[in-house]
């Protein structure tokens, strides 16, 4: 494996939803080119703890977040930080996919256009091109750009959203539950994807699939009741937990 | 597990079941209740038609012989020994002759009409005879002296207005029983005037008068028009669009988006809430007291009209705009969020563009509603006589005008028969406006759905 830094931070993370202690003190640190897999049941906060990473918590009024989660080295929660500044660095892929009501090409276009990573129009439909193929969309949607977004399927919209957030060439990239609404071969084409996003990319994803985290990710973060309970190897978690509760939820005993 | 459970357990559920032919008895409660509804809600459409019907049916059978009117085809001898006395030609002696010095030369015109259609006059005096032509007429020929005095001398072909009671006669508002008790008109008048129409020089044409003149006074209906109360309800229209809708969707867009929630805006709330179900005629005092009174801006005019009709548009473009806006998923937010677009791109880019149908549903619901408010625009002096036409915008806003519903509640008012069938008339303009302004609505929200 090839040596790499860390790209993010995380020390002494709380996260409140108004009463609710929905994240209780986690720390993890985030390498680079790595993928690094949140698993655990429902309701454990890996989609709380997610948001957190580009402060999309921000929006939710009744949110509140304590502790330091540095990005490069800076704290992302500095009140000299512009959150959008932030999110153009670090883009996300959410968990139920949410094109805009635009067309295919416009959803991708968006993030580069507001972004001002396009001079010319050859140099957009590019990039969209670049995104879709990476995305695994491209064969199906290339005939049809011009084709509302909203109009694919679910697994397609899934990947159209992937799409949109790499067109913003981003430098991490997380993903909530890429692959819930994806069947087997767009599941393997997103993780090929996956796999190759790593060489430019650090990535974060969270999955209910503990193939799939075995299969693509080189860290797993194993979270229970907004603890952070075992983070590690993914080798190392799934062959021997130092854990009970990650034993037990790996082997399908708790969930 | 042995073979006798396993052959009566489908057996035992079956009959827990009973047959799928058959409905059972819970079922039959069920369909009945739903049939029963439907029933109901038809009832409710069927009773909703009917007095749609029964409301478009009196006003049309009472206002569409509004856009018909009855003219008269005569030739004025337009007697220099009348007007201009003198002969000097001079435009300040012309002046001086009153419309009553332009009764004698109808009267000779009418008498020449009669000639010439061959109908016998014998049994009416002259003056009767003058009579049978609107009281608007003298005006209309000393207008038409005064802007080209050079035709004095010669004999110029009017279409000049009947009286009101001989186009009521036409009409069928008018019969000779009732003339017989009418000191304004004979029935020896209106047998003339049948012959008249016969012989093709009374008939009746579309009243395009009725949409470009201003109001007529009382004795007069017959010249009384739209025109005033047209243009005072477009400048007012005008005003509200042009403030209401930019104010109410910037308010609407900043309490949704942008305001923290807090006992303040709570405040906001309610308060907008309350606005919208104030009655109007406060608003109308409120304009009284602050624009009329204390800004001084003049009585009477569109601005004041608009600005009031504004207030009180704004609480249900902000109510229709924040529900457009909540209910636009949060999900299209995030997304644009998450790919970097700040807050204010993710609202014009993505939130608003889906809001617009709702938006525009709100805005043209407040137009339209302040189209047809009366009750402030009464107590801002909109109800005055108005028979000048306000100039054109921006300085036209300040000058006196009409509105539309306030003119049907002035020729309501008014004493003679003929301006019920105005007023009717008025408020099939004013329906026609309406049913122009909903139509606009649904072509926009449908331009804007289709976008997705
Ligand atoms: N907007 C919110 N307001 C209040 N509580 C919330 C909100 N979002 C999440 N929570 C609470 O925070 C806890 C963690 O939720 P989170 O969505 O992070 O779970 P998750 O691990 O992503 O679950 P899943 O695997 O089902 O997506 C839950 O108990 C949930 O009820
Ligand atoms: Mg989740």
């Amino acid at each position: 494996m090839t040596q790499t830094s860390l790209k993010i931070t995380a020390r002494n993370c709380q996260v409140y939803y108004g009463e609710t202690h929905a994240i209780k003190d986690v720390s993890v640190d985030i390498a680079d080119n790595t993928v690094t897999a949140f698993i655990g049941p429902s309701g454990c906060g890996k989609s709380t703890f997610l948001r957190c990473l580009n402060r999309m918590n921000d929006t939710i009024d009744v949110c509140r977040v304590t502790g330091d989660i540095l990005l490069d080295g800076e704290d992302i929660y500095d009140a000299k930080v512009d959150p959008v500044q932030l999110r153009a660095k670090v883009g996300m892929v959410f968990q139920k996919p949410n094109p805009f009501p635009k067309s295919i090409y416009d959803n991708v276009a968006y993030g580069p256009k507001i972004h001002g990573l396009a001079r010319t129009k050859a140099e957009l439909d590019e990039i969209v091109e670049t995104a879709l193929k990476r995305a695994a969309l491209w064969g199906e949607v290339k005939d049809r750009l011009l084709a509302p977004g909203t109009g694919l399927s679910g697994g397609q919209q899934q990947r159209l959203c992937i799409a949109r957030a790499i067109a913003t060439s981003p430098e991490v990239l997380l993903m909530d539950e890429p692959c819930s609404a994806l069947d087997p071969i767009a599941t393997a084409q997103v993780e090929e994807l996956i796999d190759e996003l790593r060489r430019d990319y650090s990535v974060v994803i969270v999955t209910h699939s503990m193939q799939q985290a075995a299969r693509v990710s080189q860290k797993t973060a194993f979270f229970h009741l907004g603890n952070l309970v075992e983070f590690g190897d993914t080798s190392q978690i799934f062959t021997k937990p130092s854990d009970p509760r990650t034993e037990s939820y790996i082997t399908g005993r708790i969930g | 597990m042995n073979d006798i459970t396993a052959a009566a357990a489908p057996e035992a559920a079956r009959k827990r079941h009973g047959s799928l032919l058959v409905q059972d008895a819970r079922t039959k409660t069920r369909n009945a209740s739903e049939t029963r509804f439907r029933r109901l809600g038809l009832l409710a459409v069927a009773l909703g038609m009917l007095a749609l019907v029964g409301l478009l049916g009196s006003i049309l059978s009472n206002g569409l012989s509004a856009f018909k009117q009855t003219y008269l085809q005569v030739e004025v001898f337009l007697d220099p020994a009348k007007l201009d006395k003198t002969g000097s030609g001079d435009l300040a002696q012309i002046a001086k002759v009153s419309t009553f010095g332009y009764a004698p030369l109808i009267q000779a015109a009418m008498q020449g009409a009669a000639k010439e259609a061959g109908v016998d006059t014998s049994a009416l005096p002259a003056k009767a005879l003058g009579q049978m032509v609107s009281k608007e007429a003298p005006a209309t020929l000393r207008n038409f002296v005064l802007a080209s005095p050079e035709k004095i001398g010669q004999t110029v072909s009017f279409s000049l207005l009947a009286n009101g009671r001989i186009d009521g006669y036409f009409k069928g508002r008018v019969t000779m029983e009732s003339a017989a008790l009418d000191r304004n008109i004979s029935p020896e008048q209106l047998a003339f005037a049948d012959q008249l129409k016969a012989a093709g020089v009374l008939e009746t044409k579309f009243n395009w008068a009725f949409f470009t003149a201003p109001d007529a006074s009382d004795t007069r209906p017959e010249a009384a028009g739209l025109g005033v109360a047209i243009l005072g309800s477009i400048y007012m229209m005008l005003i509200v669009l042009c403030l209401s809708l930019p104010l109410g969707v910037a308010a609407s867009i900043y309490l949704e988006e942008f305001a923290p929630k807090n006992r303040f805006t709570d405040l906001i709330e309610v308060n907008i809430s309350n606005l919208a179900a104030v009655p109007s005629i406060v608003f109308g005092i409120l304009g009284l007291a602050i624009f009329i009174n204390l800004v001084g801006l003049p009585q009477s005019a569109p601005i004041v009209g608009g600005l009031v009709l504004t207030l009180m548009t704004l609480p249900t473009i902000i109510i229709a705009t924040r529900a457009a806006l909540k209910s636009v998923p949060p999900s299209i937010r995030d997304a644009a969020l998450g790919v970097g677009a700040s807050k204010m791109q993710s609202i014009f880019h993505h939130v608003l563009p889906l809001a617009m149908p709702g938006i525009l549903t709100g805005a043209i619901i407040g137009l339209a509603q302040a189209l047809g408010e009366t009750a402030p625009l009464l107590l801002i002096g909109m109800v005055a006589f108005v028979r000048e036409y306000p100039a054109g915008p921006p300085e036209g806003l300040f000058d006196p005008a009409a509105a539309l519903p306030v003119q049907v509640y002035n020729w309501t008012q008014r004493g003679d028969p003929a301006f019920v069938e105005r007023a009717s008339g008025a408020i099939i303009v004013l329906l026609v406006f309406l049913i122009v302004m909903n139509t606009a609505a649904i072509l926009l929200r449908r331009k804007f759905e289709r976008r997705w």
